[in-house]
């Protein structure tokens, strides 16, 4: 299971740096958050998968048994989901704001900030 | 209950978690109070000299003392979430907050109403509010959040407004420093399958006895991620394609706090948690201070937007800090932790300045700028004060920190170590071109009578006299900061002890681990 899930999150990985590689902004949202996702299940399989042993402390121990799954990094994915969506909802708003108002979805062409053909350095002095 | 606090908190003790208290606080009153236009400016004024008070006394609290820490929820460290201070993250958020002040005064000269009503004091003090609690915590995964409350602030701060180059800025500051915090997050996950806890002071303890390969592989992804939320070279490209496009005032507040964030978690998590895996990959931090503290600089040079060259002087600066953590030792560390503060105040006056001077000038771009010497020599007084500051010119703030620098690369290099010698050579380089590239501006902005090109005779056309609430709103704290920048540098002990201090504690954490009573776990 835990073997099964790695790979899972490798794929998850791999298709998140491709998309993130493309130059359309839309493909690299996508990509973060498959990139998200995919860190996310990094963190549930850091605190091991087991349906076996349920995650409960017996009466008087101090830990559960052992083996039992470990509920801490699920809080944290919890955290984690919450704030990278709100981000990817910000994101994906200025995505759009920037293709309405620069009428471009492609990085190449977004060059307000920063204007293509770059002047020579100031030569005084 | 065993894991259970017993002991009281003594109402001191707070200390450490009221300054992001008020900031947030603060935040969501004014969010509520959005309709009462007028009180807003008051409100964050007041909460933000409250926020610095506090952190004033908590520095006190910190020298007095020594480490101060708090743990949530009546839980005992490794297991509730603690906020854990030392000199280092005290005095740095005192900075912050001082900055943040000055820059709420300095703001007023030239706000729109846009920005008032899309909520601008609000996410200043959200902003604030992340940093110090960067500055303060005392846990990896809170880190974390921190770091997401500055960055979906910084975003809105950023953008606000919504002209055509703030969003085009936006976008691409927005995508990389959500990939950093995601990659951050990654080496999180990792590391807590490692060693089983994200509390600071608890991973102090059981580092030591991890596999070193895998904690090596963990530090390279949080290089990488605090990498970029610092700008260091080669993943530094976001911020001269973005820093310039706010408003000057918040272009400062973010350059002032934002990649110091970034620095102070490298030197938190490499100085101190992981010193095993910061040895293992002193060559890759000391080829990227080395590229850093070269191209910062030479961007500058050839730059022709101000702003966008004062961009490359603080990637230049984040060179030297990473340089410090590259030598890893004392006087290394020393420089690092003193460069941050440097950094924090010096780039935001600079920036500061820089909207004074495109006020001034009408213009960003430095060939069409000229003669404001004539025109206001105050302007040219303290930007010629900064650049000598930033380059690192005896005895301005800048060559205190590149001395430590110097002092330790120096030893390492005595010691037989290249990579010492490499270190020592190109942080003077880099104060050299540092001082060319600032020299450069000056000349252009101020020494030059008119535009670049034009007839030495015929003066700048487009020069306008600032006006009365220009002068006094936005001269006075950017002087006031100069002067602190300036003081700092010409009695350089406090900042020198303060270095010290925090290099010892980074190196030595007995008594940041004593502060969380995790002291049996240590080694």
């Amino acid at each position: 299971m835990d073997q099964a899930l790695a790979i899972l999150a490798g794929l998850f990985l791999t298709a998140a740096i491709y998309l993130l590689l493309s130059r359309s902004l839309i493909r690299m949202l996508l990509g973060l958050v498959l990139l998200g996702n995919a860190v996310n299940l990094v963190i549930l399989i850091a605190g091991r998968l087991s349906r076996l042993v349920p995650p409960i402390a017996l009466d008087g121990a101090e830990a559960p048994l052992a083996g039992a799954a470990n509920p801490l990094p699920q809080a944290l994915i919890l955290t984690a989901i919450v704030i990278g969506f709100s981000i990817f909802a910000f994101l994906l708003v200025l995505a759009w704001r920037a293709y309405r108002t620069l009428e471009a979805d492609d990085t190449e062409r977004m060059r307000v900030a920063e204007p293509p053909g770059r002047p020579d350095p100031p030569m005084s002095y | 209950m065993a894991g259970m606090q017993e002991n009281p908190v003594f109402a001191f003790d707070w200390l450490v978690l009221l300054p992001v208290v008020v900031a947030l606080a603060a935040a969501a009153l004014l969010v509520i109070g959005r309709a009462a236009r007028d009180l807003q400016w008051a409100g964050a004024v007041l909460a933000v000299a409250t926020i610095t008070l506090l952190d004033a006394a908590l520095v006190w609290r910190v020298i007095e003392l020594g480490p101060l820490s708090m743990t949530m929820g009546n839980w005992l460290p490794p297991f509730g979430i603690s906020f854990t201070v030392d000199i280092v993250g005290a005095v740095f958020a005192l900075a912050a907050s001082g900055v943040t002040l000055l820059l709420l005064v300095y703001l007023r000269i030239d706000l729109p109403e846009r920005a008032r009503q899309q909520g601008v004091f609000p996410l200043i003090l959200l902003l604030l509010a992340g940093v110090s609690g960067s500055f303060l915590t005392g846990d990896l995964f809170n880190l974390y959040v921190w770091f997401e409350v500055m960055l979906i602030s910084s975003f809105g701060l950023m953008a606000l407004g919504g002209r055509d180059r703030q969003l085009d800025a936006t976008v691409k500051y927005g995508f990389l420093n959500f990939l950093a915090t995601t990659i951050f997050l990654l080496a999180l996950g990792l590391l807590y399958g490692l060693v089983g806890t994200l509390n600071m002071a608890d991973i102090l303890g059981r580092a030591v006895t991890a596999d070193r390969a895998a904690l090596a592989g963990i530090a390279a992804l949080l290089l990488l991620a605090f990498g970029i939320k610092a700008a260091a070279f080669p993943v530094n490209a976001w911020l001269p394609a973005s820093y310039h496009a706010p408003p000057p005032a918040i272009s400062a507040l973010l350059a002032g706090l934002l990649t110091k964030a970034g620095a102070y978690a490298l030197l938190r998590a490499l100085g101190m948690l992981l010193p095993g895996a910061r040895d293992l990959l002193e060559p890759v931090l000391a080829l990227v201070a080395i590229a850093t503290l070269l191209l910062g600089p030479l961007g500058a040079i050839a730059e022709t937007n101000l702003r966008r060259a004062l961009g490359f002087l603080l990637i230049g600066g984040i060179g030297a800090i990473v340089a410090g953590l590259a030598l890893g030792d004392t006087a290394g560390l020393a420089g690092a932790v003193g460069y941050v503060l440097h950094a924090m105040l010096t780039i935001s006056a600079l920036y500061m300045l820089a909207g004074l001077i495109e006020a001034a000038t009408g213009q960003a771009d430095t060939r069409l700028m000229g003669g404001l010497y004539a025109a206001n020599s105050t302007l040219s007084v303290l930007f010629f004060i900064l650049v000598l500051a930033v380059a690192g010119v005896p005895p301005f703030l800048g060559f205190w920190p590149k001395l430590l620098l110097v002092e330790g690369g120096f030893a390492r290099w005595l010691s037989g170590d290249g990579w010492g010698l490499a270190l020592w050579v190109t942080v003077l380089v880099n104060a050299l071109l540092t001082l060319i590239a600032g020299a450069r501006l000056w000349a252009h902005i101020f020494w030059r009578a008119g535009h670049e090109g034009a007839a030495s005779e015929v003066p700048n056309p487009d020069l306008k006299p600032l006006g009365r609430r220009t002068r006094w709103l936005g001269q006075s704290p950017t002087a006031l900061l100069v002067l602190i920048v300036l003081l700092l540098g010409l009695l350089p002990e406090p900042l020198l002890a303060f270095a010290r201090a925090g290099a010892l504690g980074l190196l030595d954490p007995a008594a940041y681990l004593a502060a969380t009573g995790l002291v049996e776990a240590a080694p």
